[in-house]
């Protein structure tokens, strides 16, 4: 076990715990955005380029987009 | 050390969880569950890992060299497909809790009127 | 109460996961044998993507018709119901109040869209000699259409991406993908079969259905996503409850 994968194992671990103690939703989904690339950055160093380049389109194209238009419908119309 | 990937995915798992339970806006609730997740991939992708192996992609090696389990990683591939659409319907989900009852706490989102 | 819980939970689990092999002593024999010879079965350099498009290509189906199913699911949870209105002035009022857009970003946004896409049609026709495929080249494409939608081009976006459109192309990729399964069928009797000419190992007409399956879901899979943006992005600037007067 190299000490990349344990470097990247303990940054997944920590951003992890991080995800989850911020609490507002936008600064989550920026969060959701490191917190991909510190997988992607894991799953490169377990030898799965494909799968770490999925992960990488994913969680900075499609999540982020998807988040932030439901988090402006849901404070923009006021009640 | 070479349990360490095993107590990454109980943490991640157990923290999101957490997470889960504990959340007071739909959003927040939506983004726990994707990194319960999360632990199912690294999981999946350490149990294929061969120590000193490379990708399994042979463009520049010759098949002859070791190289890690590639089963598991399109199964990985599979599951992240299954996360991006999972949670493009939870939100819509969520939008539509917001219309109808004005709240995204789940803790007031009790009554299920018909 | 539940810090206990979770870890007695988290303790079972480690417990169990350690009757695993080894971390990095993988013992199961389905991984060699297929990196022994995807090379020289299907003359693809790509495992990964070969066994996602050819030895375990019904899964694929499988997900991709998760994909369509769930962005249908999307559509109608987020289409404009009886009690709202939906108006070309606010997508007007919403362009004007994104003209403030910094020219940076526009310009930035404008330069990177189409090379964008012209890097994830790369991706998804090199999908069998290099990681990538069908999926990640289609969101790279969507991506352009995002690239779009952040210069502020709303209604330029709108009138780009018809939904009809966007819907037809959806349908025809994973129409598509069953089509080549049954080309399999009728030419020999197994849904999916690899039937078309495998070419030499390193081109990219190699390894015979795995390229027409990899554009196949990348057009579903970009048009996919574009329509889930454009849903989210009608739902958040047009739609709006109507007052009851």
């Amino acid at each position: 076990m190299t000490v990349l994968q344990m470097a990247a194992l303990t940054i997944v671990a920590l951003g992890g715990l991080a995800m989850v103690a911020t609490r507002d939703p936008v600064r989550q989904t920026l969060m959701m955005s490191l917190y991909g690339l510190a997988l992607a950055a894991l799953f490169f160093a377990f030898q799965a380029p494909d799968v770490a380049l999925s992960e990488i389109v994913v969680g900075s194209v499609v999540l982020p987009l998807i988040l932030l238009l439901t988090l402006a419908k849901i404070r923009g119309e006021a009640r | 050390m070479s349990i360490y990937p095993w107590f990454v995915v109980a943490w991640l798992f157990v923290v999101g969880l957490w997470g889960v339970i504990s959340s007071r806006h739909l959003v927040h609730q939506i983004l726990c569950l994707a990194v319960i997740q999360s632990s199912t991939y690294v999981l999946l992708l350490a149990i294929g890992y061969k120590n000193a192996a490379a990708a399994p992609v042979f463009a520049t090696n010759p098949p002859t060299v070791p190289a890690v389990d590639p089963v598991v990683q399109t199964l990985t591939l599979t599951d992240i497909v299954i996360e991006a659409t999972v949670i493009g319907l939870l939100l819509s989900l969520a939008v539509q809790a917001w219309k109808r009852f004005g709240t995204v706490d789940p803790d007031r989102l009790r009554a299920l009127r018909g | 109460m539940f810090y206990m819980s979770a870890l007695a939970f988290a303790a079972f689990f480690v417990w169990g996961m350690l009757r695993l092999p080894a971390f990095g002593y993988y013992q199961g024999p389905y991984g060699d044998v297929i990196n022994s010879f995807v090379v020289f079965e299907r003359h693809a350099t790509d495992a990964v993507t070969a066994i996602n498009f050819d030895y375990r290509g019904v899964d694929t189906v499988g997900e991709e018709f998760i994909l369509f199913a769930s962005v249908t699911g999307v559509a109608l949870l987020l289409r404009e119901r009886r009690d709202e209105s939906a108006s070309e002035e606010r997508a007007r009022v919403a362009e004007g109040r994104a003209g403030q857009t910094s020219s940076g970003v526009k310009v930035l946004a404008l330069a990177v869209a189409a090379p964008s896409a012209l890097y994830g049609w790369y991706i998804v026709s090199h999908g069998q000699l290099s990681p990538g495929g069908g999926f990640q080249g289609g969101v790279i494409m969507a991506s352009a259409a995002i690239f779009l939608y952040v210069s502020g081009e709303y209604l330029a976006l709108r009138h780009m991406n018809p939904i009809s459109l966007l819907e037809l192309a959806d349908a025809a990729g994973a129409g598509g993908y069953v089509v080549v399964g049954l080309a399999g069928l009728i030419a020999s009797g197994t849904f999916l079969l690899n039937v078309l000419p495998l070419g030499t190992t390193g081109e990219v007409d190699s390894s015979g259905t795995i390229l027409a399956i990899s554009i196949a879901v990348g057009l579903e899979v970009a048009a996919a996503f574009v329509l889930l943006m454009m849903e989210f992005l009608e739902q958040t600037l047009e739609i709006r409850q109507r007052r009851r007067v």
